[in-house]
């Protein structure tokens, strides 16, 4: 019974997504779209020890999801209208199945779509539209979820009833936003696929330095909205981006958990298949022929890493270019920060530090640890010890990560007085 | 998690057939599923084993075999990378593959090994003296 329980949840994964936003679609609400879905995941859990997996059970459940719309529809007289209409129309998707299984496809890809657009809309504060992507789309239990983040499951489950209750109250429409919107809300679905990525790519809290089941997660949408918006070419930027970091997942933790810079990592053991992905997602943002995206140029950036057969190959005058082309699209001084860390590499320590010295009363950076554990790197460089010890002492002081704390620590004692 | 989905020879495989029309278009539809679904990684079709070799190692000895082999149930005619979340949901995923061949085929499932269990692959060397070895 557990093996066939299991066995549910692994057809819930995979189609759960597809079953809400086909839901949505009748019931232009995601909240109610995803209950129904779960009414007929209990009813699959329920029928199918008896009845056996049907041969299609991604059908099934969408079919009965519906139908538990239909009698909600049914039962809610102020919407008998409606429901008259959408009763026909699920009449004619059921007559048509056999014979329209590529146009069905096609109208379950748009509803996914949209389903990503809902979940990822501006409207919701960020936290809440990542609990609410990885839920809806990633097929993530709230138990998941809150393991992933190190949260308590009541605090995800309030946040995403919340988020479902905004989108109804504020009546977000279940639809792909016109062109004139499009980018902005497109920055927005990406802004949270990686938000998500990042979160398992370096660990914001707790202590370990990666939780690559985050990161694989992310790449799953990321990948997804890839298939479902091919013209796009920051998608395919951002999709080059996961893939090109995640090749490295595995070096960038030592045998004891310590984290591993990227100059020091083993190369050999950069996973090279995701690193042949991330180049020809790359090579399809690129052929796009507009200007490079904010995703796209990071990851031409990281390219510029995964080509570099050794660390002393990196071109790093041309990852200064590269940052210097982001700086003008998306200026922050995160940006400048890196771009000073190129250029050091490129130009020496002493060409770094002064850009580095620029940012030096930069509000945004106040509490960021990067910031001094970089200005320590440069002037240890210099020969500067004892400034640089002093960074080191203040990144450390200021990360929330134990095992980079300890990292940083550990370089401050290298430092001699 | 990763996992490889390894398609048993037949002797059909083994001879080089390529499979009919109505399958081919089945396999094309199921690879654009997986896709669809992000979890595909990579996936090839390999040649008969006609074409390949084995190198046999005996201590220091190696010896060249070259193909064909005629176990045909132990030999690889393709597979598929796929990354997902389970070893239930990649049964799954199996499950809605068009049977690879007529007659009987078998689709064998297998974990690659992950950052996870890379933890315990590695050799506890002893904790140096210092502790400054980063």
């Amino acid at each position: 019974m557990k093996d066939f329980n299991r066995a549910v949840e692994a057809i819930w994964r995979i189609e759960s997504p597809k079953v809400i936003a086909g839901v949505a679609h009748m019931v232009h609400d995601i909240g109610l779209a995803e209950e129904l879905a779960q009414d007929a995941f209990v009813a699959a859990l329920q029928q199918w020890p008896e009845s056996g997996v049907p041969g299609r059970p991604g059908a099934w459940l969408m079919g009965t999801a519906k139908h538990h719309a239909i009698d909600l529809l049914r039962r809610n007289q102020t919407l008998q209208r409606k429901h008259d209409e959408l009763g026909r129309q699920l009449e004619v998707e059921e007559l048509s199945m056999p014979d329209l299984d590529a146009a069905i496809e096609d109208s379950i890809s748009d509803d996914l779509l949209r389903l990503m657009f809902t979940a990822c809309h501006p409207v919701l504060s960020a936290d809440a539209r990542v609990a609410l992507t990885l839920r809806l789309l990633g097929g993530l239990t709230t138990e998941e979820i809150a393991r992933a983040f190190l949260a308590p499951v009541a605090t995800i489950q309030q946040r995403i009833v919340r988020a479902k209750r905004t989108l109804t109250e504020a009546r977000v429409p279940f639809e792909v936003p016109a062109r004139s919107e499009l980018d902005a809300r497109l920055a927005s679905v990406l802004e949270v696929i990686y938000l998500i990525f990042n979160e398992g790519y370096s660990a914001t809290a707790g202590d370990d330095w990666v939780r690559p089941a985050l990161c694989e997660d992310a790449l799953r949408l990321g990948r997804v909205l890839a298939e479902l918006m091919p013209r796009e070419p920051e998608v395919h930027g951002l999709v080059a981006l996961m893939e090109i970091q995640a090749s490295r997942l595995r070096t960038r933790v030592g045998p004891s958990g310590e984290p591993v810079l990227l100059l020091d990592q083993d190369r050999a053991r950069w996973d090279h298949l995701l690193i042949r992905r991330g180049l020809s997602a790359l090579e399809r943002a690129e052929q796009s022929g507009s200007a490079l995206g904010p995703y796209a140029l990071q990851a031409a950036i990281a390219a510029c890493h995964a080509r570099a057969r050794t660390a002393e190959e990196t071109d790093w005058a041309r990852i200064a270019a590269l940052y210097d082309a982001l700086a003008q699209i998306a200026a922050s001084p995160v940006v400048e920060l890196n771009r000073a860390v190129a250029v050091a590499m490129a130009f020496g320590p002493a060409a770094g530090l002064e850009l580095v010295d620029r940012l030096g009363s930069e509000r945004s950076l106040q509490g960021y640890h990067w910031l001094p554990s970089v200005r320590g790197d440069l002037l240890a460089k210099l020969g500067r010890s004892r400034e640089a010890r002093i960074e080191f002492e203040r990144a450390a002081a200021i990360t929330l990560n134990e095992r980079e704390r300890k990292l940083l620590l550990e370089r401050a004692s290298e430092m001699q007085p | 998690m990763r996992f490889m989905l390894l398609v048993r020879s037949t002797k059909e495989s083994e001879a080089g057939l390529v499979p009919d029309q109505e399958l081919f278009t089945a396999m094309a539809k199921y690879n654009e599923d997986l896709a669809k679904a992000g979890v595909l990684l990579a996936l090839e079709g390999l040649h008969p084993s006609s074409k390949g070799a084995r190198v046999k190692f005996s201590g220091s000895r190696q010896t060249v075999v070259d193909g064909p082999f005629t176990e045909t149930k132990e030999l690889i005619a393709g597979f598929w990378l796929i990354e997902v979340k389970s070893r239930e949901e990649a049964i799954e995923w199996v499950k809605r593959c068009p049977a690879p061949f007529k007659g009987e085929a078998e689709i064998e499932v297998r974990q690659v090994f992950g950052p996870d269990d890379y933890a315990e692959l590695i050799p506890n060397e002893p904790s140096p003296p210092t502790g400054n070895q980063t």
